[in-house]
């Protein structure tokens, strides 16, 4: 250990606090409050940890910080942290998310309830491990062992068709994971290391780099998702619990926006300039096509899932725009998203708590009764549809303004999905908060409780905060993604020469 | 700091209204609201004249942070204050003032009083930061930040599904000019590296003659800058194409209508080509399509004007209109008339609309003109408003003299700006103009008859086939009393009809001196391009005494077809109607382009959506990926493990070896 701790904290205090909740006995009320109680300590505290880390964090530095290194774990796989300006802001984000989740399934989680927390404890302390991991083989176990408690909450807390959302999820991102993990192995015999921040200055040859981004981009794009292979996601939305998809929404998507932005755009620049144009064609299909998906949906959580793969389009543009605008920009857009989706979905699960559906025909005038609730989903309504003043405009214009640089076409296709977006979302809002409150169901509905307006404020105030003062992030980002862009500009370069 | 307070108060009084205003207790919220708001339009009244009236020409910029900074991209939060922000400081606060004002007796029976006005301030503010706009973006953020304030409040009867419609609609339509308008802020930044309006106005000369690539073309950089740009202005201010929002947003309340749907919301679009006239006036073709789609739309609304039956519909297109005669002003390069223009239609539009709700007031929520009829006696103060609201849209003035109503000055001046212009754009945009003027006449006029003279329901059965308008109504909670006498409106409606009507009466004669008249360069300063426009008041002084006078002369004819028609042989109207079927439905229809649209757009998008949902995701993504292997797995396991006995965790365990395993076999098998 090189002085650092804090990195490691974050990384076992949710494991200290699942082994508490494991040490409980029985099933009796109070041991399952016990149980509720420790994970929202645990949680808080390595939130309150996280701002810590935040606080010795030098953004104007592009390099790894804070960084820690043992050989303990593996004479092969390195226990090596660091956080830089674009991992930073997302474990800021997980560490934030995680006591909303908490508190999401205070009440409506009520069978094995010990095992629930322990899987979201154990959950947080792998997607903070991918988001700190300074070695390649680390970064994979977290990265893939991620997936298991992901699986086991919609598998076994989600809905009616749990068992084939879960099914089609592994096998989604197993054979996704399968050839990425050819990649890294592949990796380590080139450069006979596993250290990112040695990779990061290794030089892999054109065809190398060819065959290692395909690699990574199998694993990336299913988690992003990108189309055509999203159809992963709605169902596992439906099915997840709402804190599952908060989580799902909120943290395990930004995981492939990260992996582009750590493995693929820095290591294999040349081959990221030489793909560039497919997945601006990727996203721009993804934008359109998983909007007008969106806006015939009759189940409100596929609803937002469509819309969270349209907006996960506008990140993977932004990353391959290869621009400061455009990147800075994907990554404010995947912070961004990770508040606003989480925040719809919350806001779902608000609703079903009350009625237990999520399809949309049975709501309708829901403002005359809950007219709190009705302010906190138009903001996030807003915001998903990229209303300036919101955070949801700033990642989007960003991503666009970068993208129009790069190609014109690709920015012309995007922007129509800010028609797209204000129809569905609307759409969406008018049938579900307005109209006459007429359903005989929902004559008795109450307005959101103390709890959840601690969920839903201070979603709601960031989203504003960031709308109008998205610095912080940016700034955080700023170093690091200037660094990350000049061996993609060189590469770029050297392309338009050897096109001359 | 003046100029900050004048555009936070609102934000302030948005704030109280909307988090501490109380259905039950709404008189603490609405005298808040409209005090600040009072306030705001002091304070605006003394920028204005502090500003337009100063010899410094330089803009005034109070900075008040940073909003966003990427790379070389750097958006600022600021003021600016020039001449072109004073009017239209002044137009905003003053006419939003008053709707605050009339609303409170106008909602007075509403059940969320504190929301209407809560979303009134916000509507104010958010214009507000649009007209002080230093910069693009944040002239974006007004513009995106007025069109939510509008779709909230043309829903603010929630419950009614035709609201809720027209709400999104009018978001929706929006969005697609402001599509165009975020594309014009990119290309911008490309080519200037800066989305700020002095980068912009700095490097506008060097631009002239450059080429772009831009969508696979070589394009002329100004003119496609400008047509994306104009694009947003095209659907905010209602152009032909981008205009089937705006009558439909009739169904947000009355008072609405004349704040946001009349006299400032809607000329936002006015307002930008004028605020870019530095870049709009290098590139003659933009210039020539914005008379083009002005002139196309000054005609054509008024068309539609002249059979609808809906009080509130007939005022919509007439300010569908009138919109199009400021465009065209701006076309043919007279920017000072179209924004001249901008501030009389303000007054006598807004006061239009306040009276009309006056009128429905009266008539408990009748909005069909055919039931009305014979108001004159019942309600006089609200009928003479209306009738110096009529004086000044139809332009009734001395000929040959600058003596008139407001619009009898600005409106004139455009069609006098317009014969000035070359071409056969300008040709036809003045040919538009010139009938569209007659036609502005005659639907004012079946307003005035249909509405205050004649007996009540004389009109009644006279077009039986559209006698079932669902839009005909203000308020659904209120059945139909006309068992109830007919009301004059209360003293805190009808002060604000008499501050406009005095605008409306006196606007045009007093600030003609400063907007196109002699004190012009003194009083634009930098806000305007001048060169071009000058050149054309020059020209306006020379014109053919004829063509000064065929405006007067079609606001006369106007006025006597419609008094033949609707006054002497009340006959005709439905007789003509019955002759020429065709013609009455394509103009009751309003052109069919709400069908056009929905059979071209809105159904393919709904059907797509829906074949790439299930043919798409379901049948190929999902039939050819997952789907068909799960499928033979499922069909294994489902008869190997029983469902409940957290089958699931098995396959957890598997992925886990899985995982492990090959980690393990190419580590330390695999490797050494």
């Amino acid at each position: 250990m090189s002085g650092n701790w804090v990195l490691s904290a974050l990384l076992i205090l949710p494991v200290v606090g699942a082994i508490l909740i494991g040490l409980l006995r029985g099933e009796s009320k109070e041991t399952l409050q016990n149980a509720r109680y420790i994970a929202l300590w645990t949680t808080i505290i390595v939130f309150l940890l996280s701002l810590y880390a935040w606080s010795q964090f030098d953004p104007a530095k592009p390099g790894f910080q804070l960084v820690e290194q043992s050989n303990w774990f593996s004479s092969v796989i390195l226990y090596k942290l660091g956080v830089d300006g674009i991992s930073m802001p997302f474990v800021l984000l997980t560490t934030f998310l995680m006591p909303f989740c908490i508190l999401a399934s205070w009440r409506s989680i009520q069978t094995r309830v010990k095992s629930y927390f322990i899987a979201f404890l154990l959950l947080e302390t792998l997607m903070i491990g991918v988001f700190e991991a300074l070695d390649l083989l680390l970064f994979y176990v977290f990265f893939e062992g991620g997936l298991i408690p992901m699986f086991l909450i919609i598998g076994v807390w989600g809905g009616k068709r749990r068992v084939y959302a879960a099914f089609k999820f592994f096998l989604y991102t197993l054979t996704g994971s399968l050839l990425m993990l050819l990649g890294v192995m592949a990796m380590y015999w080139t450069a006979h290391t596993s250290d990112i921040t040695v990779l990061l200055h290794t030089h892999f040859s054109p065809t190398m780099q060819f065959w290692l981004w395909l690699a990574f981009f199998a694993s990336f794009a299913v988690k992003m998702p990108m189309w055509p292979v999203h159809t992963w996601l709605p169902d596992a939305h439906v099915e997840a619990p709402t804190a599952g998809s908060v989580i799902l929404a909120g943290i395990l998507l930004k995981m492939g926006g990260y992996g582009f932005l750590r493995f693929s755009l820095p290591m294999f620049p040349d081959a990221s300039v030489y793909f560039a144009p497919m997945v601006f064609a990727l996203s721009v299909i993804a934008i359109i096509y998983t909007s007008l998906v969106a806006l015939v949906q009759e189940d409100m959580k596929k609803l937002i899932a469509y819309s969270s793969v349209a907006h996960m389009g506008f990140v993977t543009m932004g990353i391959f725009s290869g621009n400061t605008q455009g990147v800075q920009g994907a990554v404010f857009q995947m912070v961004s998203h990770g508040l606003v989706s989480g925040a719809l979905f919350l806001c779902v699960g608000v609703v079903y708590d009350r009625l237990h559906t999520r399809e949309i025909a049975a709501y309708g005038g829901l403002v005359k009764r809950m007219p709190r609730y009705a302010v906190a989903f138009l903001v996030f309504t807003l915001a998903n549809v990229g209303l300036p003043g919101t955070s949801g405009f700033v990642g989007e214009f960003l991503t666009l303004i970068g993208a129009f640089q790069a190609n014109t076409w690709v920015a012309f296709f995007a922007t129509t999905g800010v028609i797209f977006s204000a129809a569905y979302a609307l759409y969406l809002y008018r049938r579900v908060i307005f109209g006459a409150l007429e359903k005989p169901t929902l004559l008795t509905i109450q307005d959101v409780t103390f709890r959840e307006q601690v969920i839903l404020v201070p979603l709601l105030l960031l989203t504003v905060f960031f709308g109008v003062h998205p610095q912080p992030i940016l700034n955080a980002s700023a170093a690091s993604v200037e660094l990350l862009l000049q061996g993609v500009q060189h590469a770029a370069a050297a392309v338009r020469t050897a096109g001359l | 700091m003046t100029y900050a307070i004048i555009v936070f108060l609102p934000l302030l009084g948005f704030l109280y209204a909307g988090l501490f205003g109380d259905n039950k207790e709404p008189r603490r919220a609405e005298l808040v609201t409209t005090t600040f708001l009072g306030v705001s339009c002091f304070l605006s009244w003394l920028a204005f004249i502090a500003v337009a009236f100063s010899s410094d020409p330089q803009a005034y910029v109070v900075p008040l942070g940073n909003w966003i900074s990427v790379g070389k991209l750097s958006v600022e939060w600021s003021l600016r204050i020039d001449t072109l922000t004073g009017v239209m400081l002044v137009v905003v606060t003053t006419v939003s003032m008053l709707v605050h004002m009339y609303s409170i007796g106008y909602m007075h029976e509403d059940e969320s009083q504190p929301r209407f006005f809560a979303y009134l301030s916000l509507f104010t503010f958010a214009m507000l930061m649009l007209v002080t706009a230093d910069n693009l973006v944040q002239m974006f953020f007004g513009w995106e930040g007025v069109g939510l304030a509008s779709y909230l409040l043309i829903g603010f009867w929630y419950t009614r599904p035709s609201a809720n419609a027209a709400a999104i609609k009018a978001f929706v339509v929006n969005r697609v000019g402001d599509f165009g308008f975020a594309l014009g802020i990119f290309l911008l930044f490309r080519l200037t590296g800066s989305v700020s309006l002095e980068a912009a106005r700095a490097a506008a000369p060097s631009l002239v003659g450059v080429n772009v690539h831009v969508f696979g073309m070589d394009l002329d950089a100004l003119t496609i800058t400008c047509l994306l740009l104009f694009m947003g202005a095209m659907g905010k201010s209602a152009q032909f194409l981008l205009h089937t929002w705006l009558p439909d947003a009739m169904e947000g309340p009355t008072p609405v209508s004349a704040l946001i749907h009349a006299a400032t919301m809607v000329t936002a679009g006015v307002f930008m080509v004028a605020r870019l006239s530095f870049l709009f006036d290098l590139s003659p073709a933009a210039l020539n399509f914005v008379l083009f789609i002005g002139g196309t739309t000054a005609f054509f609304a008024a068309t539609i004007g002249l059979v609808q039956n809906d009080i509130k519909r007939v005022i919509a297109y007439s300010t569908c209109s009138q919109l199009g005669y400021m465009f065209v002003a701006e076309g043919v390069g007279a920017y000072g008339a179209g924004i001249f223009h901008l501030f009389t239609h303000a007054f006598f539009k807004a006061l239009l609309f306040l009276g009309a709700g006056s009128v429905i007031h009266a008539m408990h929520h009748e909005q069909d003109m055919r039931r009305m009829g014979g108001l004159k006696d019942e309600i006089p103060f609200t009928f003479w408003m209306m009738m110096i609201g009529t004086l000044a849209l139809t332009g009734v003035g001395l000929p040959f003299t600058t003596l008139g109503f407001g619009g009898y000055v600005s409106k004139d001046a455009i069609i006098e700006a317009s014969y000035t212009a070359h071409g056969y754009v300008g040709a036809y945009a003045f040919l538009c103009v010139v009938i569209a003027a007659g036609m502005t006449s005659f639907y004012s006029w079946r307003l005035m008859f249909m509405t205050f003279y004649g007996r009540r329901g004389e009109w009644g059965g006279s077009y039986a086939e559209d006698m079932h308008d669902e839009h005909a109504h203000d308020e659904p909670q209120h059945e139909h009393t006309h068992a109830h006498a007919v009301h004059e409106s209360p003293r805190v409606m009808l002060i604000p009809l008499g501050v406009l009507a005095f605008g409306a009466t006196f606007a045009g004669v007093f600030f003609r001196h400063w907007f196109i008249g002699g004190g012009f360069e003194g009083f634009w300063k930098e806000s305007l391009i001048l060169a071009k426009g000058n050149h054309v008041l020059e020209q306006m002084e020379q014109v053919p005494w004829l063509v000064s006078f065929l405006p007067f002369l079609m606001m006369a004819l106007g006025f006597v077809i419609a008094f033949y028609m609707y006054v002497v042989d009340k006959t005709v109207p439905a007789e003509l109607a019955r002759s020429n079927p065709l013609l009455y439905r394509f103009l009751l229809n309003k052109w069919y382009f709400d069908e056009l649209y929905d059979f071209l757009f809105v159904r393919p998008a709904f059907w797509i959506g829906r074949v790439l949902w299930k043919g798409g995701d379901g049948a190929i993504i999902d039939g050819l990926g997952p789907d068909g292997v799960s499928a033979r797995v499922l069909d294994v396991t489902r008869n190997v493990v029983r469902l409940q006995t957290g089958y699931v965790y098995h396959y957890a365990f598997a992925m886990l070896l899985g995982v492990a395993a090959l980690a393990t076999w190419y580590l330390f098998g695999g490797l050494r």
